[in-house]
């Protein structure tokens, strides 16, 4: 495909990216490029790859094919330099349910490294509706307020490339539109997010694209 | 953004897991209560006489230490896995590696540390005498970090395996061999009144080893189990 020769300049992009699952290739030849500012929604079908391309593109997966860059250079996908640049969200949160809503979410912006001060951390409790419940440990939080503990760690991180896996599984109709406060956000500080998922999130037209993975 | 040192992921983690570990510490008093019962089933089965408890009384208490460890490392790793807490870890701004060492020292502090504490009292119980607890204690002191610390690796290269458990004891006790026969050797030598600086000098060397090597071959092997 010649439209995969053009390789962004700025941003991430990727180029003929292939992954297998079990000796089985899920995907080959992905092509994607976002600028920054810029969100991409990777849609399809279950099992179509999308959580393997996001954790691939982590790091957490080694990609059987492809070429990686990030602001036109090649991104070394396990380097520490990369996995600076991006935060993850996967279907597993990382809260750890003995601990309270607040200690995790402390925990999680100390792996951040974003220097985030305990005001800050109160002021996102709020804004995702968890401040009255700050003390409660995270295990009699519902799906959806644990979601809505990740959407905190998120409005907090300021790390460039967001990689978000099913964001809006068990949120309200209220959160999603927080996420898509927080997205916004993030996109207009030049962030650029991968969000893999089956909802519409709500975002600025011309900023948005769609890669179809899986069936056709 | 760069990289934190080393030192502030060591901290984080062992700041993370004492305070989990104190969250349920159902978890910790079940390890030692497990250690204490197994190490007084033996005077009890074997018998009062003064003699063989004495002569067994030090490998009796580190086999116990041995199997106490294993027993409790499955929470060092398998929780965080399930919960996608490595993946965060793998992720953060701290190196890995550091992390996983904060980690393997939260389970020493957790584990090993309550061990040294209680086990004079099981060594009264084999009559062992004031000098022999002693030896015994420094022993324990240099041996159940390594312990905590080849229990990483293992537990780590059996994360997410079904059955991990048992296959864990398998690959795992093996490794504990050499620690168990210069541990309780100190103590026979110290007993028969020869030197010992020979059985701890190897107890030192495995634990300095150990040290150096355990978290960057157990951060590998996590990240392997990621994958």
């Amino acid at each position: 495909m010649p439209a995969s020769t053009d390789i962004a300049a700025q941003g991430l992009s990727a180029r003929a990216v292939g992954c297998e699952r079990g000796g089985r290739a899920l995907f080959e030849s992905i092509d994607l490029a976002v600028s920054p500012g810029a969100a991409l929604f990777l849609v399809g079908p279950n099992g179509s790859g999308k959580t393997t391309l996001l954790r691939a593109l982590a790091g957490l997966t080694e990609p059987a094919a492809g070429e990686v860059r990030w602001n036109g250079r090649d991104a070394a996908l396990r380097s520490a330099v990369w996995r600076m640049q991006l935060t993850y969200a996967g279907h597993k949160p990382g809260h750890k349910d003995e601990l309270s809503v607040a200690e995790n979410l402390e925990l999680a912006c100390d792996l951040d490294g974003g220097q985030v001060g305990a005001a800050e951390r109160a002021q996102a409790l709020q804004r995702v509706g968890l401040a009255r419940r700050a003390a409660l440990q995270v295990k009699r939080l519902s799906q959806g307020q644990k979601q809505r503990l990740t959407l905190a760690r998120l409005s907090l991180s300021r790390r460039k490339l967001w990689l978000l896996d099913e964001p809006t599984a068990a949120l309200d109709s209220d959160a999603r539109v927080l996420l898509g406060d927080i997205l916004r956000a993030h996109l207009a500080r030049g962030g650029v997010a991968l969000v893999a998922t089956h909802d519409r999130i709500d975002l600025p037209a011309g900023q948005t694209a769609e890669l179809r993975l899986g069936g056709a | 953004m760069s990289e934190a040192g080393a030192w502030a992921g060591f901290a984080w983690g062992l700041r993370r897991d004492l305070k989990l570990s104190a969250r349920s510490s159902a978890e910790v008093l079940v390890v030692l209560g497990f250690f204490l019962i197994v190490a007084t089933l033996f005077p009890l089965s074997v018998g009062p006489d003064p003699r063989i408890l004495h002569r067994i009384g030090a490998g009796i208490i580190w086999v116990c230490a041995a199997l106490a460890c294993l027993l409790s490392l499955h929470r060092m790793f398998t929780l965080d896995y399930v919960d996608g807490s490595l993946e965060q870890m793998l992720l953060g701004h701290m190196p890995f590696p550091s992390i996983v060492a904060g980690k393997i020292g939260a389970h020493w502090l957790t584990t090993g540390c309550p061990l040294i504490v209680c086990a004079p009292l099981v060594g009264v119980q084999f009559g062992l005498s004031f000098g022999e607890i002693g030896v015994l204690l420094v022993t324990l002191l240099l041996g159940t970090p390594v312990l905590s610390l080849i229990g990483g690796i293992m537990a780590a290269l059996t994360l997410g395996l079904r059955g991990g458990g048992a296959l864990l004891a398998l690959l795992l006790l093996p490794l504990y061999i050499p620690l168990l026969v210069f541990g309780v050797g100190a103590v026979e030598a110290y007993a028969a009144g020869l030197g010992m600086e020979g059985h701890l000098s190897v107890l030192g060397a495995e634990l300095i080893l150990a040290l150096v090597g355990s978290p960057l071959a157990t951060a590998a092997a996590v990240r392997t189990a990621i994958d």
